[in-house]
């Protein structure tokens, strides 16, 4: 010890251990285990049961045919693939551009940021309430102000093709602040230098854009496209507060149908759900991240 | 040419502000004005001034309803959430000073479990046949260690990528002084956590008190309602008192408002550092 | 606050009074000064939660010794799951309203509750309902409100104005739409902004299937009977039809039960499927115009099967983890609720849309229209309980089926045939024979 003082800092194996001992990952990792890994492993074992929480009786691949023979869960099913991609393109596409306007000249940039920002701030269930008001087909804000200027409006949530569509509409209204700000500190790590190497190579506007701010922002690009895809994959409470899957079934995706299935008291037929829903979701995240990274390394 | 960029900032400013009052400004008025309004004037559902202000009425009667169902969902809330944050903050830190700070064999494992703790939907029955089995089903505490079971791995993110961004000679300094693992780890780098602590906090506490997801599962009943589940139930109550849901919907969304305008400036240096090198 | 304050002084009053008894007697009492804690639970949705806080302050006027506390949950399917939840771990109230018939077959009584069929009161109920709250071993439950129908409340002023005669047929209903409608009014109102009230074009012609086939439920639970065949099937055909004749109100998809209440008192449209209750709801929101509902069931194709569809009323319950002194007291709330001024608070809050279950309540004088028309039906015998009263199988998705079909989503067949297999689900769930 007294010779690893003389020479330089430069700790003992053994003190390292000391210094960041394993137990610091005791008090997570207890939660993480009792309540997220016990959970998550009975599941693979209760999707395979009929379940009233008191009586468990194993059916095999029961409830899986029964899920999959649901004619609701084929509309849940795209419905979570189109939500999942709707809401995580559009915030990548809203995000950045209003995170480059945002980081430019411009006046009121400090309001125009805290605005873009305070949907993040409300509950879903607020939001949800709010915007099934405004888009009310009759006497919504939104509809009105349309047939003021001439157009006749859709029916947004209770049309049935347009439900989808409305929620991840207002999602993206919610979530797009999020966004902007992890673009704001992506596009913030981009050295200036390569900027002014382009302005002397006479580049400028858009070529600037594709060939440095793209590129270079691409770790932002990955965090918003991952976090917007694991959130919109597995949606529910926005969801749940504007359209409840209707009208009808037109707007369930595969957590809303769960969630169904477990207040009608079919707990493993929801536990079942959840399992694909598990499946679905690391199925598209995992490779989706894969690519992101490895692009990066490449480069 | 500068002069020009400057004329560009003022017209693209002025449109995006037109933009910003319709598209953020408009809902949030809205919201506003009809918790201002008579039961039968914000019926109408119109963007208008109330004729006549009720703002204080609506506010009373909100506060009141059922015994102040309101005022108890707000402090079950306050609870859960500030001390869901204070064991996410707290153990997350540890793990992500560890993690970063030493190689070794466990290190692929616990990152592993991390983004599976991410990406991974919890299982919602099993969840509650554990937590019934534990007797914390239905109960806050249950509430308050799920919310931050859920939460721990976004916080390990940040904490863990902010971690490298201190020099490791000053926990190896501390160690030269004698300071054991929990001085240096408390006394040293916590501190020095300060910004992503910050906003760990604000983004955490935001999440957690506006989840409605949570207690629908794992907190049903009403003694033990929170905000977001009151004003859920709320709907199906008020038949047609529009202005008392927008009311507390513009109640509800206050604290996290208030939080926001404090912390503004750091929750972005924070986020440089966690999410986007991480 | 009031009511508060009211209470807590009409308690100590009373327990004093309590006091000073025991006093006199000398102590003999031992157990009438000692206060018992109970819960009850009633459900958010409409006038529950006013009648708890009434139905306590009334109780404690007769018992201050016993302090019960007044929880309250949302009602619907949401409800439904939160009530087994809270059975299977334990955590129910002494005293809980809930649903009688399947959805209580469907929480185990046997399992989750008391036993009160050895209660003084269980020997006044009504024949048809004693099914409804009883299993094979044993009667569970005490009514608590009045029966109600599902059919058609419609707008009287509209038929005087048009000369209309209440339809007893479907081909009179739909000729009587089609004049409506010209008369450039809303023929039939729809409200799937509350997804519950699509599903009265199939619940509430139950009535008439039974008429045309007596043994339908049972087969129907036994798996014999379908949905996608006659005369099941013809529900879901007449609200295609209704949908397709363009008989709807143009906000049908967003508007609310409370919406169509309005539109069919104030004769801003003329019918309104739906479930009797609806009347007290009127009562409260539109005093004025409760003299211009009036009901008829929904028509069967031949006016010979015409039958107006029950609902019997709700009941109240003690779970079985309620035990001792909690359970004698919780017995005595239940008791209580049937009591004459447990009966007045029943209707004092609801107006009555139809006849009580116990012949320990008798209905006032002054009922609306609608519940005399009701009352009519059933007086002439032509009254057949809803299906989930006469069978444990109700798939969960109905309303979302119903729609779908009433909105052109989905045909008769495909959304009869979706409602088959929604079905299959619970039956597995409740581990019927011949699923």
């Amino acid at each position: 010890m007294a010779q690893a003082v003389a020479t330089k800092p430069q700790p003992t194996r053994r003190s390292v251990k000391s210094m960041y001992p394993t137990w610091f990952y005791i008090p997570a990792g207890v939660l993480y285990v009792v309540l997220f890994a016990i959970p998550t492993f009975a599941s693979f074992y209760f999707a395979f049961t009929r379940w009233s929480l008191q009586d468990v009786e194993f059916t095999g691949l029961q409830n899986f045919i029964t899920f999959f023979s649901e004619p609701q869960l084929r509309t849940g099913f795209t419905n979570t693939f189109i939500y999942g991609f709707v809401t995580s393109g559009l915030k990548v596409v809203f995000g950045l551009a209003l995170a480059l306007l945002l980081t430019g000249q411009l006046m009121a940039r400090g309001y125009l940021r805290s605005v873009v920002f305070f949907p993040v701030l409300v509950s879903a269930i607020g939001v949800g309430i709010t915007f099934k008001v405004l888009m009310d087909p009759f006497d919504g804000l939104i509809n009105s102000s349309l047939e003021a200027i001439g157009i006749t409006g859709p029916a947004w949530l209770t049309d049935p093709q347009w439900a989808l569509y409305s929620v991840a509409l207002i999602d993206v209204w919610k979530g797009v602040g999020i966004a902007t700000l992890i673009y704001i500190a992506g596009l913030a790590a981009i050295p200036q230098e390569y900027y002014e190497a382009a302005k002397v190579d006479g580049a400028g506007g858009w070529k600037n854009f594709w060939h440095i701010t793209l590129p270079l922002v691409r770790p932002a690009t990955a965090t918003v496209v991952l976090l917007s895809l694991i959130g919109g994959l597995r949606s529910f409470d926005l969801i749940w507060a504007t359209t409840r899957g209707g009208p009808g079934f037109t707007s369930d995706v595969i957590a809303s149908v769960i969630y169904k299935q477990y207040q009608a008291g079919f707990y493993g037929l929801s536990t079942a759900g959840n399992v694909v829903l598990f499946i679905v979701v690391t199925a598209i995240v995992v490779p989706v991240s894969y690519f992101l990274n490895r692009r990066e390394v490449e480069r | 040419m500068r002069r020009r960029a400057k004329i560009r900032g003022i017209v693209v400013g002025s449109i995006s502000i037109v933009l910003s009052v319709i598209i953020f400004i408009v809902p949030f008025a809205f919201i506003f004005l009809t918790a201002s309004k008579t039961a039968a004037e914000a019926a109408l559902f119109g963007f208008t001034l109330p004729t006549e202000w009720a703002l204080v009425e609506n506010l009373t009667e909100v506060l009141t309803i059922r015994n102040g169902l309101i005022v108890r969902a707000f402090i079950n809330s306050t609870v859960i959430t500030v001390l869901s944050v204070v064991l996410m903050v707290v153990f997350a830190a540890m793990v992500g000073y560890v993690l970063q700070r030493r190689r070794s064999r466990w290190n692929p494992v616990v990152n592993f479990l991390v983004l599976a703790g991410l990406i991974v939907p919890p299982a919602v029955v099993p969840t509650i046949w554990v937590l019934q089995t534990l007797g914390l089903f239905a109960t806050i505490p249950g509430l308050i260690f799920i919310q931050a079971t859920f939460g721990l791995s976004f916080c390990v993110l940040l904490f863990r990528a902010f971690v490298s961004t201190i020099p490791k000679e000053l926990d190896e300094a501390a160690t030269i002084d004698g300071a054991g693992p929990l001085r240096i780890f408390f006394g040293v780098v916590a501190p020095l956590l300060r910004p992503v602590i910050i906003t760990v906090v604000v983004v955490q506490a935001v999440a957690v008190f506006n989840d409605f997801t949570g207690p629908l599962y794992f907190l049903p009943g009403d003694e033990n309602a929170t905000v977001q589940l009151t004003l859920y139930n709320f709907q199906s109550q008020t038949l047609n008192q529009w202005n008392l849901l927008f009311m507390d919907i513009l109640l509800i969304t206050i604290p996290p408002l208030v939080m926001y305008i404090f912390f503004n400036r750091q929750i972005v240096a924070g986020m440089t550092s966690g999410a986007v090198k991480g | 606050m009031s009511v508060h304050k009211r209470r807590l002084l009409g308690g100590t009053m009373a327990a004093a009074a309590a006091v000073a008894l025991v006093a006199c007697s000398g102590g003999g009492g031992g157990n009438g000064d000692e206060n018992v804690e109970i819960t009850l639970l009633v459900q958010t949705g409409g006038t529950g939660p006013a009648w708890g806080e009434a139905l306590i302050e009334a109780f404690n006027e007769e018992h201050p010794e016993i302090t019960v506390t007044l929880n309250s949950q949302p009602g619907g399917t949401e409800g439904d799951n939160l009530v087994k939840t809270k059975l299977a771990t334990g955590e129910m109230e002494d005293v809980f309203t809930y649903n009688t018939g399947s959805l209580l077959q469907a929480i185990n009584p046997d399992q989750n509750l008391v036993p009160l069929g050895d209660e003084e009161w269980a020997s006044t109920l009504i024949e048809p309902f004693v099914p409804v709250v009883s299993t094979e071993n044993g009667l569970y439950g005490a009514p608590n409100g009045t029966s109600q129908a599902g059919g058609i409340l419609y707008n009287i002023p509209i038929y005087e104005e048009l000369g209309l005669e209440v339809p007893t047929s479907w081909d009179e209903f739909m000729s009587n739409n089609d004049a409506i409608k010209e008369a450039g009014k809303t023929a039939i109102i729809q409200t799937y902004g509350d997804t519950w009230t699509s599903q009265l074009f199939v619940l509430g012609d139950f009535g008439n299937v039974t008429a045309q086939d007596e043994d339908w439920a049972t087969e129907y639970t036994a798996g014999n009977r379908k949905y996608v065949e006659q005369p099941a099937l013809q529900s879901f055909i007449n609200q295609q039809e209704a949908y397709e004749g363009d008989y709807f109100n143009e906000d049908f998809a967003s508007a609310l039960f409370d919406d169509g209440l309005r539109m069919v008192s104030t004769g801003e449209g003329a019918h309104y499927p739906i479930l009797s209750g609806g009347v007290s709801t009127i009562a409260q929101n539109y005093p004025d115009n409760i003299g211009d509902v009036g009901f008829f069931p929904l028509p069967a194709q031949d006016a010979e099967d015409t039958r107006a569809t029950i609902w019997l009323p709700n009941a109240v319950y003690i779970p079985s983890t309620t035990e001792g002194e909690e359970l004698e007291a919780a017995k005595l709330l239940v008791e209580f609720v049937n009591s004459p001024e447990g009966c007045r608070l029943q209707v004092e809050l609801n107006v009555p849309a139809g006849p009580f279950a116990t012949s320990l309540c008798e209905l006032p004088s002054d009922v609306p229209q609608a519940t005399q028309d009701l009352q009519t039906w059933v007086d002439d015998g032509l009254a057949n309980p809803a299906l989930e009263f006469v069978s444990p199988i109700k798939g969960p998705n109905l309303e979302n089926i119903t729609v779908q079909v009433g909105s052109g989503i989905s045909t008769a067949e495909e959304g009869a045939a979706l409602y088959d297999e929604d079905v299959i689900k619970q039956a597995q769930q409740l581990g019927l024979e011949g699923w």
